[in-house]
């Protein structure tokens, strides 16, 4: 048999040849590519970055960061002096002897109100567990409706109301929403102060923004499975969704937990806990330390929270599994 | 919005096509589920947002002390906020300032750092989070301020720049006309990473990372080529919704002079259209002039809005 020598393969042919080498040897450096731009992932580097500029990124944001961490870092400092440091002036920005006295002191005067302190607790936690829930649920169903069914009618004027009301700042609303809640007999219940904050726009069209980035082919996909509007949204677009939820959970919750009751609610049973750690601190000067104890232990729950939505997102999969 | 188009035409013709609000209701019909969606949301909001907001429009048109019943007094209101009230021009002037300063500002800054902190690996991400959003969680983030801009030698900005012979006298800070407009921008930023930020690094998760990939293949050399050419598009919703906020916020700057220089402010050098509306709304008890005061300031935030989305949906979507 003879050999096939190159003269045997025609002109033509060879060039054919070639050019598919080529085609291939391309194809092969770019999975190359890919497979470094992996194995940079994998060791935690992004991909079009280099050393150096993380390095200066990372001394820049120090520096700032000091800065924004400051009042934190302050009030902390004077919740544990004692009295005798408290009012050095100018005030030191260290503590020479911490002391958890002011602590104590804040749940000694807690501990002596009329009404027990931990029913301030119970109306808190109840409260924001409440408006948390509540809110989470009524505003995802709400936006995936805004974001991602665009052919209902009234989904144009439905987005430009909620635009609209971000913008609306009232003095004078609290009055008619005052008259509107003692028509309906609300006043001094718990409704009073959970219901008013369930709907707000901000969280509404924070997940509105976010939803409408997902790629319309999961859902079409999802209907054509047989999913119905409220199972695409729970089952497909929400799990989608861990960073923007992490951020409503945040912005609610901080709200949540301060919600004071003010002129709704006059029972004393009901009030929360800062209305009564404000009531405390309004002793003046000479409950200088209670007050910075009171706000640290106000502060601690909505940073929990913060800390844990934060640190449990992930990159999302978002559009991920989809090749078009 | 071409995709949508095509879907559209594609889905077989409805078939009830006789008129149009025939076919709105059909839509309707068809799309119940989205509705009860809806439902709970809106319920809430029109009871506790709407309906408040759309009774308390005709108080602009009243004198209303909240004693007495209000009372017509027709445009008198705004008659007097622009011809007679010299305060409430020299409020527009500073919120003017304030919204210009601030707000690209802020809205900038937010958008750098949220992006500067993407870059980091996870555990940073989170920590710095935390450390630029500190302060919107601290409640007493103004009281450290008071501190450094005091107006006595003791005050830490007077006290360093008094050592290092800058300056032969304690600056008043915040009772001098010439200082109290800049310090109060500076703290401004420096409150403003707030909730845009935070939306901002939600949004800059939402990227899909095969985005990048794909870039590093077709060839983007750095940091900032990759900013503009992938993330920035790909994150048009999170800006859109920054941006609204960043316009509230800074039109409705007030509370932080309100804080540090007291209402009024001396010589009413940093009193906005926001402090001008708390002074009648919860001092003076004219809730008719507050309403009126409030609803300029509702039309020139929405004018703003609408320049800013048409602007942004240029280079977005």
């Amino acid at each position: 048999m003879a050999e096939i020598t190159k003269e045997m393969i025609p002109e033509s042919l060879e060039a054919a040849n070639a050019k598919a080498l080529k085609k291939l040897k391309k194809r092969q450096k770019k999975r190359g590519d890919i497979e470094k731009a992996r194995v940079k992932k994998s060791k935690g580097k992004h991909i079009n970055g280099s050393l150096g500029g993380d390095i200066a990124i990372f001394i820049l944001l120090c520096l700032l960061g000091i800065f924004m961490v400051f009042p934190l870092y302050y009030s902390i400092v004077q919740s544990l002096k004692p009295i005798s440091e408290l009012f050095v002036f100018p005030p030191k920005l260290y503590v020479q002897q911490p002391t958890g006295e002011n602590f104590s002191n804040l749940f000694k005067v807690a501990g002596n109100l009329w009404v027990p302190f931990s029913r301030y607790v119970f109306n808190s936690v109840f409260i924001t567990i409440a408006i948390t829930i509540m809110h989470v649920f009524v505003v995802c169903c709400c936006a995936y409706v805004l974001a991602k069914c665009p052919k209902i009618p009234g989904y144009r004027f439905a987005n430009q109301l909620i635009v609209t009301s971000m913008l609306f700042t009232s003095t004078a609303t609290w009055i008619m929403q005052f008259v509107i809640m003692a028509k309906m007999g609300m006043i001094n219940t718990y409704w009073a102060m959970i219901l008013p904050n369930v709907a707000t726009s901000m969280g509404l069209y924070l997940m509105r923004q976010n939803m409408s980035t997902i790629n319309d082919a999961i859902i079409d996909a999802a209907r054509v499975d047989g999913a119905g509007a409220f199972r695409t949204c729970w089952q497909v677009v929400i799990p989608n969704q861990k960073p923007a939820i992490a951020t409503l959970i945040i912005f609610v919750f901080q709200g949540a937990w301060n919600v004071q009751g003010g002129a709704l609610v006059y029972k004393e049973s009901l009030k929360t806990l800062p209305t009564i750690m404000s009531q405390i601190a309004a002793s003046g000067i000479a409950r200088q330390g209670i007050i910075y104890a009171s706000a640290v232990v106000l502060m601690i729950p909505p940073l929990v929270i913060f800390l844990i939505a934060q640190s449990n997102v992930m990159e999302t999969m978002a559009n991920s599994g989809m090749k078009d | 919005m071409a995709k949508e188009k095509t879907t559209e035409q594609k889905k077989p013709k409805p078939i009830n096509t006789e008129s149009k609000t025939a076919y709105t209701l059909h839509l309707m019909k068809m799309n119940q589920a989205c509705y009860w969606m809806m439902l709970p949301f809106f319920l809430l909001f029109t009871i506790f947002t709407v309906v408040p907001v759309v009774m308390s429009l005709p108080l602009g048109l009243t004198s209303f002390n909240l004693v007495q019943f209000p009372r017509y007094i027709g445009l008198q209101n705004f008659y007097s906020l622009f011809v007679n009230d010299d305060v409430f021009l020299i409020a527009i002037k500073n919120t003017l300032i304030f919204a210009v300063f601030t707000g690209p500002f802020s809205y900038v800054l937010s958008f750098l750092l949220a992006w500067l902190i993407n870059e980091m690996n996870p555990f940073l991400k989170v920590f710095f989070t935390f450390v630029f959003y500190a302060p919107s969680m601290t409640p007493s983030a103004f009281v450290i301020w008071q501190l450094v801009f005091s107006g006595d030698s003791y005050g830490y900005l007077n006290s360093v720049l008094l050592d290092l012979g800058i300056i032969n006298s304690a600056k008043q800070w915040l009772t001098d006309v010439t200082y109290m407009m800049v310090v109060v921008i500076i703290v401004q930023l420096w409150m403003s990473m707030g909730a845009g930020f935070l939306a901002l690094r939600a949004g800059f998760q939402g990227i899909d990372t095969a985005l990048y990939e794909a870039g590093a293949i077709e060839g983007i050399q750095n940091r900032f080529q990759e900013l503009f050419t992938i993330t920035i598009p790909a994150m048009g919703p999170s800006l859109l919704f920054a941006a609204v906020l960043a316009i509230s916020g800074a039109f409705t700057v007030g509370s932080v002079g309100q804080a540090l220089c007291g209402l009024p402010s001396t010589g009413y050098a940093v009193h906005t259209i926001m402090n001008h509306a708390n002074d009648y709304g919860s001092i003076r008890y004219e809730m008719g002039y507050a309403s009126a005061i409030c609803f300029v300031l509702f039309a020139v935030m929405l004018i703003c809005n609408q320049v800013i989305r048409s602007v942004l949906s240029k280079y977005t979507d």
